[in-house]
């Protein structure tokens, strides 16, 4: 009986047996890139606002302190998005013509409340709370990125679960004095490690890596 | 579709052998025999029920399995949607974003007030809970007040003022009243009538008299279909006075409770659940002689008291009287005993052991003494001879307390002692002779639940001006001209005071969600000041004549502690009429029977009288003992139906005179052979889409001179099958004796009393895994049987915080019902008078859990701090965790059970808890919420966290605290040393799962004596 192939299909079946390996290789690369993408992950994507709100001029130029917007940081789950009134506390003094403000104004004039769009948010199974990570000594700007270089807003981090728990799993590596936790100049000091275990003991920080300490 | 039939199969309850059989049981179907610790398991879903609403073909099976898994798999391609932010305008000075307040405020339901205090999220409250600065609450609730939250935000309520079932306006309500007005003051309010619910509002109590003053000839009339009437009357006949009985349980060695239900229902039952619990602990250091007090029930249904009690006995309600009146006699009282061929059935020694009893037991605690306490279904003369022997037991002053009431105002305080039944006939003879031009009701349902031969309905088209204030466009507003959408408690402010003078204000937790009013501000309308809003009202009346420069004060106060007054009202000297027996002899009821039963008419344990039929919390909430939902049945004896070759399902024409209903019938352990129970409040028909349609209308048999028995029923079999959604078998550990219980005298005489022979805790492990390593904070809990009245206050406080769905009816009858905690009932003994006990069953957190043994993608796994963690967004519903757990305690979401489109309804969830979709699988949680967030006020204030600071739904909700919760890790929390008591054991424990939950072994304390003589 004759051969039923050519002999060059003996290439062709080979590379295309190593070719499926590498190929298959490549389709989980690309997919586990793409989770990991801004296109899912939104991370660095900047997000249209009401009101162009520029942390870079708030925070890096004038110097206003988070706490002075975002009230409830210390002490609640929800660190709090300024009222109206916080604004218009400046606004109603400076640039009070601006147009960029209008907005503002008018929320405040007619009681209508600004909805900005949210940057940072998680899954509505995961339950974060700001105030602890505060008291544990986890600074603003290691979630959020360097906000005072920020024109408009954006998200510095993926928010993934393994983001979580590479600080839950290492705090040490993370963890910074309670004074230096607003600071947004506050960079990791050579010793960070032996800082972060020393503030890991006298700051009771627990690795809570159960499923139940965000889901429930 | 085909039809379902749900109903036990008919053959196997007819032919019950009783002898035989175990223990325990908990189905009349156990006690066949055969059927004893059956090998042959039953199945996960009833297999007479069909699964599917629609069975899909094969080939349709996959078209759609197919299509789901191409869309998952699209649906995961995309990002997360957009959402945005909306702070405040001008952010209020004590609202923290994401923190939870919480505000005191009170709830009356029928005649019983309790002081709450309700949890509130961004401004929606979110959870009730007991105030326990609330003298009648004690931090404790009941089920009614824990499902109060989904009736505020039932999408069925009325949204709307109505005329002639057309939208009007509020406005246009005070003209059209206005013009009514008119004649009203000119002939001094000839013809105006009002009629209310019971009023515990000291505000609205002023309201009417001063609409009384205005309009002299107005007449206010009050009325609940579980009304206090007999109580009432018999008051009169002992004392000639009126007073009013605080009955002191915490001080009760012996208690005779002569057809009251009073753990579980009616006045004060809440606190009477925790006082009744105090001389029922055991302190079982084995130095201390050990003492508890003794409980006898005689009560013509089962009733949760009656399974509670250490004597239970089933007596014909005629049997109840005779009973009384014996033991009277037995006493000193020279009576006549009309009815003594009631009470054959009981030996002379079970009385004389009883008298015996309240006569000599008494614990070392000082002041105690003995109680009996009458039902209010009992005639006046029970509740007079119940006085006497109080009287003559010296327990006035310990047991019993006699409050005089403010008699301030005499007209006031004789409307307030009015018979309802009476008012209420007088209402409607005049509202039938055309002679009440105008008839504001202001809440209730009397078109429903006014007693049938005086036919309310039919006079009230007679009343040239009717106005109905209600939450519900109901049956009485469709009658009416008029319906006011009227404010949920959690809406408006008010006041109430609880039957003893505990005085709350009620304040709104959230602006009304609808054009709502509140009683107060239709009778100021009435006053002609309908503009006036219920908070000027309420506080007007508490202000004190003149200036009153503290009042803001004092009102701050009154509105922060929840309690205005925690004083009771001043005990009342009162003697017995010196011719009680000559009274007591002219008495002689015409009860002549020419039918075979006796109806017991009882208020519906879920729904009460019909005002929760729109609740869906508690129409699925199973009934205690006959664990039926989102139905009534009449509850007949097992003798009987096997007599007439009835089973639970079977449809009956019950006639009474010459009204019938068609209904099923359950079979129910323990009920009389001639009595039938009927609870009243279903088969509403302007209820909403919950309550509509389900059940059967009691209320069509009930009478106003028989609103508790009725004598002379028949029943006949029509041979349908009505199906039942009845959860007693699902979730079954397949006859498993899961439930131990012994005696104080078991547990005095013997080192290891028999019932707690079998190891109750697993020794050594002898796992294959490594053990967990118990550091930190280690959560258990412990359940006290003995403690547990089956109450089912937990189940629902469970679903609140929870978040946890409702299914509906047809989803219950295929078993997946989704409490996350469950009443187990047992049984013990012959099915005739049986013992009962009830085993509240969650999540027991093994330690060696089998569910996390067999998840395939490691949804449930454990925590540090031995929690059973269950992980929502891993879980993909292979239910195999389900299938191994033994205990039976985890629920699947089979279907979209989550109403995720009512906007309403999203305000009501706990924002602390992820609100499940379909295909997840989910059980108790300890309620991690709150353990979390104790955990983070621990942490920011560097302590660990303390013994009772984290308390679960279920344990908090508990008016007899029997769930205890906390560390074990730390020996002096209230569950480690619970753990340490010899009576705790675990479910199972051969299982060596090591479950966290166990359960301290329920002890009763029946008499000596009549043990010896159950024996010969």
């Amino acid at each position: 009986m004759p051969q039923v192939f050519p002999r060059q299909m003996n290439v062709i079946a080979q590379v295309s047996i190593y070719g499926a390996v590498f190929m298959l290789a490549g389709a989980i690369a690309i997919g586990m890139f793409v989770v990991r993408s801004p296109y899912v992950t939104e991370a660095g994507v900047i997000r249209e606002q009401p009101v162009p709100f520029s942390h870079k001029h708030h925070v890096g130029d004038v110097g206003i302190d988070c706490r002075y917007c975002h009230t409830s940081v210390e002490t609640s789950a929800f660190a709090g998005i300024p009222s109206t009134e916080i604004c218009m506390g400046c606004h109603s003094q400076l640039w009070k013509e601006s147009e960029m403000l209008a907005p503002v104004r008018e929320s405040y004039r007619t009681s209508t409340a600004l909805h900005w769009t949210r940057v940072h948010n998680l899954p509505d199974f995961a339950y974060f709370n700001h105030s602890i990570h505060i008291h544990k000594g986890i600074g603003c700007t290691s979630c959020h990125g360097d906000v005072a270089e920020m024109p408009l807003m954006w998200r510095e981090k993926t928010l993934m679960m393994e983001w979580c728990l590479e600080c839950h799993r290492h705090p040490e590596q993370y963890v910074r004095p309670r004074s230096e936790v607003f600071s947004v100049n506050w960079n990791p000091p050579s010793n960070q490690q032996q800082l972060g275990e020393k503030l890991i003991g006298e700051y009771r920080i627990q690795k809570l890596t159960d499923c139940y300490t965000c889901h429930r | 579709m085909r039809k379902q039939q749900l109903s036990q199969p008919a053959a196997e309850e007819a032919v019950v052998l009783a002898s035989a059989g175990p223990a325990y049981w908990r189905r009349i179907s156990e006690l066949l025999p055969g059927q004893a610790g059956s090998e042959i398991p039953s199945p996960e879903f009833p297999p007479e029920i069909e699964l599917w609403e629609h069975e899909p073909s094969r080939r349709q099976f996959l078209t759609l399995m197919g299509a789901s898994l191409a869309l998952a798999g699209i649906g995961g391609c995309t990002s997360a949607p957009q959402e945005s932010i909306v702070p405040y305008i001008r952010q209020p000075e004590n609202v923290t974003p994401g923190q939870t307040q919480e505000y005191a405020t009170a709830a009356r339901t029928g005649d019983n007030v309790l002081g709450l205090v309700v949890k509130s999220e961004a401004g929606r409250p979110i959870k009730i809970e007991g105030n326990p600065d609330h003298p009648a609450s004690l931090g404790a609730t009941n089920a009614f007040c824990q499902a109060e939250l989904l009736t505020l935000y039932d999408p069925d309520r009325s949204q709307t003022v109505l005329r002639n079932q057309e939208i009007e306006t509020w406005d246009g309500f005070l003209t059209s009243l206005k013009t009514q007005l008119e004649k009203s003051h000119a002939n001094n309010g000839v013809g105006l009538r009002v009629l209310s619910e019971v009023i515990r509002s000291p505000t609205l109590r002023a309201q009417r008299r001063a609409l009384l003053t205005a309009f002299p000839q107005a007449q206010w009339h009050e009325w609940e279909p579980l009304h206090n009437d007999h109580a009432r009357a018999g008051m009169q006949l002992a004392f000639d006075e009126e007073a009013i009985v605080r009955y002191r349980l915490d001080r009760a060695d012996v208690i005779l409770s002569l057809d009251a239900d009073f753990l579980t229902t009616g006045e004060d039952h809440v606190r009477h659940a925790r006082e009744y619990r105090t001389r029922r602990t055991l302190q079982l250091s084995r130095t201390q002689a050990i003492e508890m007090n003794r409980l006898y029930v005689v009560e013509s249904t089962p009733s949760l008291t009656g399974a509670a009690a250490d004597h239970r006995l089933t007596l014909e309600p005629r049997a109840i009287e005779a009973l009384a009146r014996e033991i009277a006699a037995r006493l000193g009282l020279e009576i006549d005993r009309p009815g003594q061929e009631h009470l054959a059935d009981i030996s002379a020694e079970w009385i004389e052991a009883v008298v015996k009893d309240l006569r000599e037991y008494r614990l070392k605690s000082e002041g105690g003494s003995a109680l009996v306490i009458p039902g209010p279904s009992q005639p006046p003369e029970v509740h007079a001879l119940a006085h006497f022997i109080n009287v003559r037991m010296g327990s006035v002053g310990k047991t019993v307390e006699y409050l005089s009431t403010n008699r301030t105002n005499s007209n006031e305080e004789a409307a307030r002692f009015q018979n309802q039944t009476d008012s209420l006939q007088e209402l409607v003879e005049r509202m039938r002779q055309g002679k009440v031009t105008t008839l504001a009701i202001l809440g209730g349902n009397p078109v429903y639940n006014a007693p049938t031969d005086i036919n309310f309905s039919a006079a009230l088209a007679n009343v040239g001006f009717s106005v109905h204030l209600s939450l519900y466009a109901d049956e009485t507003s469709h009658q009416c001209q008029w319906h006011i959408p009227e404010s949920h408690f959690l809406e408006a402010w008010s006041d109430l005071q609880t039957y003893d003078g505990i005085t709350s204000i009620v304040q709104p937790l959230i602006t009304p969600l609808y054009n709502s009013k509140t009683a107060h501000e239709i009778v100021a309308a009435l006053l002609d000041n309908g503009t006036a809003s219920a908070k000027d009202l309420v506080q007007n009346h508490w202000k004190q004549a003149g200036e009153d420069a503290g009042f803001d004060q004092r009102w701050q106060e009154a509105l922060q502690k929840g309690v205005i007054s925690d004083e009771q009202f001043p005990p009342s000297r009162l003697s017995l009429v010196g011719d009680l027996a000559q009274k007591l002899q002219a008495v002689q009821r015409q009860v002549e029977a020419e039918g075979e039963f006796t109806v017991v008419f009882r208020a519906d344990p879920t729904i009460y009288d019909g005002r929760y039929a729109n609740n869906g919390w508690l129409q699925e909430l199973p009934k205690p003992f006959t664990k039926l939902t989102w139905d009534n049945a009449a509850l007949i004896s097992p003798a009987a139906a096997e007599e007439m070759g009835l089973a639970s399902g079977d449809v009956v024409r019950l006639t009474l005179g010459d009204r019938s209903l068609e209904l099923p019938v359950v079979v129910l352990p323990g009920q009389l052979k001639t009595t039938l129970t009927l609870h009243l409040g279903y088969g509403r028909k302007h209820a909403g889409r919950v309550g509509n349609g389900a059940g059967f209308n009691t209320y069509i048999l009930r009478t106003s001179d028989a609103p508790w028995f009725a004598f002379g029923a028949r029943i006949e079999k029509m041979g349908g099958l009505h199906p039942l959604a009845i959860t007693v078998g699902h979730h079954d550990l397949e006859g498993r004796e899961l439930i131990r219980a012994g005696t104080l005298a078991e547990l005095s005489h013997e080192a290891t009393p028999e019932f707690m022979a079998s190891a109750g805790r697993p020794t050594d492990s002898q796992s294959l895994f490594p053990p967990y390593p118990r550091e930190g904070y280690q959560w258990g809990m412990s359940i006290d049987l003995t403690a547990c009245t089956g109450c089912n206050a937990c189940v629902v406080a469970c679903q609140a915080e929870n978040n946890i769905p409702i299914v509906g009816r047809d989803e219950v009858a295929r078993g997946r019902e989704m409490h996350w905690i469950r009443i187990d009932s047992y049984y013990r003994g012959e099915q005739e008078n049986p013992e009962a006990f009830h085993q509240p069953v969650p999540c027991m957190h093994c330690e060696n859990a089998p569910c996390e043994l067999v998840c395939p993608v490691a949804a449930t796994v454990h925590s540090t701090e031995g929690l059973n963690q269950m992980v929502y967004n891993r879980c993909v519903g292979t239910r195999y965790c389900s299938n191994n757990c033994p205990y039976k305690v985890r629920r699947f979401n089979f279907l979209e059970y989550s109403d995720f489109e009512t906007p309403v309804l999203k305000l009501m969830r706990n924002p602390q808890v992820t609100v499940r979709s379909r295909g997840v699988m989910e059980k108790c949680t300890y309620c991690i919420q709150r353990i979390s967030a104790a955990r983070i006020n621990a942490e920011k204030e560097e302590r660990t966290i303390t013994d009772r600071e984290v308390q679960t739904a279920c344990q908090q909700v508990c008016p007899s605290q029997a769930i205890l919760f906390g560390n074990l890790n730390d020996p002096q929390s209230g569950v480690s040393q619970a753990k340490h008591n010899p009576l705790d054991y675990a479910l199972l424990a051969e299982l060596n799962a090591r479950p966290r939950t166990s359960y301290l072994a329920a002890v009763r304390n029946p008499n000596p004596a009549l043990a010896l003589l159950a024996k010969q």
